[in-house]
């Protein structure tokens, strides 16, 4: 059993990692990206909504007629995200404000239904709240990597900490929309450059 | 936070300057799925266009008449995604019914759009910024084009890039990333014409 456990964690996070193998879920994070905070606390809303749901779809998995499932799925997931939102916002309210609508959009990211219906449907419960915590895990890695960049090189700081020296110059273009897909990709690149070095 | 803006300016904006996709990230997953083949990608964005410019109007007047006086404000998110799922529900049916030849090229579509980003996205936006029903009519249109606009492009660019001799780990997705990056780039030339956040 520990194996499994093992097997999905390497899987999730690394060989099939959602979002530079599967390319699933990068709309509604890359625009928080130019934050380390912010991105850090997203990926976590996100992570607990894919293991919860995860584990609610695969508890009601045989109660569930075939016909009406995606909807279902989509009604649970909504459910865990109002959570998520309404904790942010009492608890959080500054980073609660600058994710904006994007709390709300953690419902079409695709992991999350991608995953209920890959792996929570044929499933047990536990290991599915497995499969969904680190699927999240996998984005998180990708999400916070890219935002330590773009804070880095756009800002000097890290988690609002100056870091970089003081005659610095910013570079604007890495707090701009394009700097995340450049960033994405070249992620990209070094990864699978990498994996085909290991696959040699 | 904006109700002074121009119906006209903000459809404008919302094709260019703050082009759904390319600025605000949303519906990048059907995006990136869907952009190899040009003939999808243009009936795609026809049948987002289409969605998108209906459900934000619904969504406003159900965010206004039912919503806010039920106070119901924490179950937004719900009705938003319910609001959306029966319209294309609803459309699906009525473009079967009307134009089967419109239904064979968008059909496969129109299940795809319920999950799209961008809808919800633009419905939130909507919400967030206090526009009024023609302001969100137009802004519902201008995201959509622009979505359709933008998908095209790069439909189109990358049939081209495919045939280009590109680093093998960067082939498909990156080699596609940079090429939105670059076009992002290029619709940012033309934010200092007009300026809606």
């Amino acid at each position: 059993m520990g194996k499994k456990y093992k097997e999905v964690f390497l899987k999730n996070t690394w060989y099939e990692n959602p979002v530079f193998v599967l390319v699933l879920g990068i709309c509604s994070t890359l625009a928080v990206t130019n934050n380390l905070k912010n991105t850090l606390i997203m990926t976590i809303g996100v992570m607990l909504v894919t293991g919860f749901s995860n584990l609610t779809v695969s508890l009601l998995k045989n109660l569930i007629p075939s016909k009406v499932r995606m909807m279902t799925q989509v009604l649970i997931i909504s459910f865990y995200v109002i959570i998520v939102d309404i904790i942010l916002r009492a608890y959080l309210p500054d980073v609660s404000k600058a994710l904006g609508p994007y709390v709300g959009l953690i419902i079409t990211n695709c992991i999350i239904m991608g995953r209920a219906e890959a792996f929570a449907q044929s499933n047990d419960p536990i290991i599915s709240f497995w499969d969904g915590i680190t699927s999240g895990l996998g984005y998180m890695i990708v999400l916070v990597a890219i935002a330590f960049f773009r804070e880095l090189l756009g800002f000097g700081t890290i988690f609002g900490y100056r870091v970089m020296p003081e005659n610095f110059v910013n570079w604007t273009i890495m707090i701009m929309p394009p700097s995340a897909f450049f960033m994405l990709a070249i992620f990209i690149w070094i990864v699978k450059g990498f994996k085909k070095e290991g696959a040699k | 936070m904006s109700p002074n803006i121009n119906p006209l300016v903000l459809f404008f904006a919302s094709i260019f300057t703050s082009n759904i996709l390319l600025s605000n990230f949303l519906g990048m997953c059907s995006f990136i799925s869907i952009s190899k083949n040009l003939k999808s990608s243009n009936g795609l964005g026809m049948a987002v266009a289409m969605v998108m410019t209906v459900t934000t109007a619904l969504n406003w007047i159900v965010e206004k008449y039912i919503i806010i006086p039920f106070q119901i404000e924490y179950l937004r998110y719900i009705i938003y995604i319910i609001v959306i799922a029966a319209v294309v529900q609803i459309l699906e049916m009525l473009i079967d019914r009307i134009s089967p030849n419109l239904y064979i090229s968008l059909g496969i579509f129109l299940p795809l759009i319920t999950v799209n980003c961008a809808i919800l996205g633009v419905a939130l936006f909507m919400q967030l910024r206090n526009y009024t029903l023609l302001q969100s009519v137009f802004f519902g249109l201008g995201s959509g084009l622009g979505w359709w606009l933008a998908i095209v492009l790069l439909g189109a660019i990358r049939m081209k890039v495919d045939k280009a001799p590109v680093p093998a780990p960067l082939k498909g997705v990156g080699i596609t990333l940079i090429t939105i990056g670059i076009m992002a780039m290029a619709f940012m030339g033309f934010a200092g014409m007009i300026n809606v956040q």
